[in-house]
């Protein structure tokens, strides 16, 4: 019996990212919370190069860095599979789940973080990117097709993260005016099952970024 | 596979462009070299990387892949019959995936930084640069290559960037085989193989080329 267990951290999407691929496949686990403000040994043991959750633990080896964790969770478990077999499409998906880490997610932490000057730069390139996103939705269900996969994992930041830091700030960033095809997909991925148990609770999660983040109008 | 169009949209200086040349070279294919003016991009180069605008791009049968690690594992799932670049053991492959990464995020950022600030950010580039080599030896080990008894893809992904240290050492001021001598030794013994003698370029061309840059950008 293989023995699993996750480091994570409860309002992490990198560390929900994992969970929803477990519990997608059925795989049963042992979930470990990380304090990240005060890391544990078997945390900095596990990952010394990065610190950071989430961690896979497969029986004794570790993996780290959410997107190879789920590469491998998708190359050990075979059921429901997130990635698609041909190789181009592969390739595609591989692409969009890194324009969501590498440009998507940065430009929206950078406008949560951003001073009053340099927001409206940070915002500008925030929807630039999340409508280069939305393009790529076309008229499919999620990013993966009927279900979802890959990419639709690793947006779940965009899926549901964006919307708490929006109520927790009164920000509108992503709405159905600016973003039709984006909010369609986002209530389809709130909706669905494997998505619904593996988000983080959202009073709580607001609580926790409202103070964290900049207090001036983020009306746009 | 007969029949196959492939055509690889680079810049010889280029690291990222130089990883998928090692790529197509170990795997034989046969493949038509296209030079871009990336002061000047052209219609194809736009066309077939809207999002980023970026090299490399590979083009097969019409189809553009981008972004060069997703480019590598394309081509050694395509071509899988010949020289195998990741294991085929999922733990191993997760292993490749998360050093690859490192590369990624270490290797161009540090370098980079070596070659366009000075005083104390150079310093702290210097060092970064330096531990991160230290941990890629550290993972080497007594191995041949990174992928074990053959050219893997954490090589591929890693190679390309000896061919810039020059540049950083002269710019930097500073000796890399002095920190990192193993290292060193490792990439000059990987230049015996014809893939990656061919797919690098020579340092003083390099060299020559980033002193261009920084006159460019006014920091010379």
């Amino acid at each position: 019996m293989a023995e699993v267990k996750l480091l994570g951290a409860w309002g992490s999407p990198f560390s929900r990212r994992v969970e929803m691929a477990l519990k997608f496949k059925g795989v049963e686990y042992e979930y470990i919370e990380e304090d990240l403000a005060n890391k544990s040994p078997l945390l900095l043991k596990h990952n010394p190069i990065h610190k950071k959750v989430p961690v896979l633990l497969h029986n004794g080896k570790t993996v780290a860095e959410s997107l190879v964790i789920l590469e491998y969770i998708d190359e050990t478990w075979k059921s429901n599979p997130i990635l698609p077999e041909d190789p181009y499409d592969k390739a595609m998906a591989r692409f969009w789940a890194k324009f969501i880490d590498e440009k998507c997610m940065p430009a929206i932490w950078q406008i949560m973080w951003s001073k009053e000057n340099e927001r409206e730069k940070a915002i500008e390139e925030a929807i630039q990117h999340l409508k280069t996103l939305e393009n790529e939705l076309k008229d499919k269900k999620f990013f993966g097709g009927e279900t979802i996969g890959l990419v639709d994992i690793v947006a779940n930041f965009i899926g549901f993260w964006l919307g708490a830091a929006q109520e927790a700030t009164g920000m509108e960033l992503v709405n159905k005016e600016r973003f039709p095809v984006l909010c369609k997909w986002i209530d389809e991925y709130v909706n669905c099952s494997v998505v619904k148990e593996n988000l983080p609770p959202k009073d709580k999660l607001i609580a926790f970024l409202r103070p964290r983040l900049s207090a001036s109008s983020w009306k746009y | 596979m007969a029949g196959d169009q492939v055509t690889l949209l680079d810049y010889w200086s280029s690291p990222f462009g130089m990883r998928v040349r090692i790529a197509l070279a170990e795997k034989g294919v046969k493949y038509e070299y296209s030079e871009q003016d990336l002061r000047n991009k052209s219609d194809l180069l736009l066309q077939m990387n809207p999002v980023h605008k970026k090299i490399p791009v590979l083009v097969h049968d019409g189809k553009p892949v981008c972004e060069s690690l997703i480019i590598v594992q394309y081509i050694d799932e395509v071509w899988k019959d010949k020289a195998p670049l990741l294991p085929s053991d999922p733990y191993q492959r997760a292993q490749s995936r998360f050093w690859a990464d490192f590369v990624d995020k270490k290797m161009y950022e540090f370098g980079r930084k070596i070659w366009t600030t000075k005083g104390e950010d150079q310093e702290a580039a210097k060092k970064d640069f330096i531990d991160s080599l230290k941990l890629l030896e550290g993972e080497l080990g007594d191995k041949p290559y990174f992928g074990g008894e053959t050219l893997g893809y954490v090589d591929v992904a890693l190679l390309p960037f000896y061919c810039w240290f020059y540049a950083y050492e002269t710019i930097g001021n500073f000796n890399i085989e002095a920190d990192c001598p193993k290292l060193i030794a490792y990439c000059k013994r990987c230049l015996q193989k014809e893939s990656v003698s061919k797919s690098l370029k020579d340092p003083h061309k390099v060299y020559d080329f980033v002193v261009m840059l920084r006159k460019m950008l006014g920091l010379e």
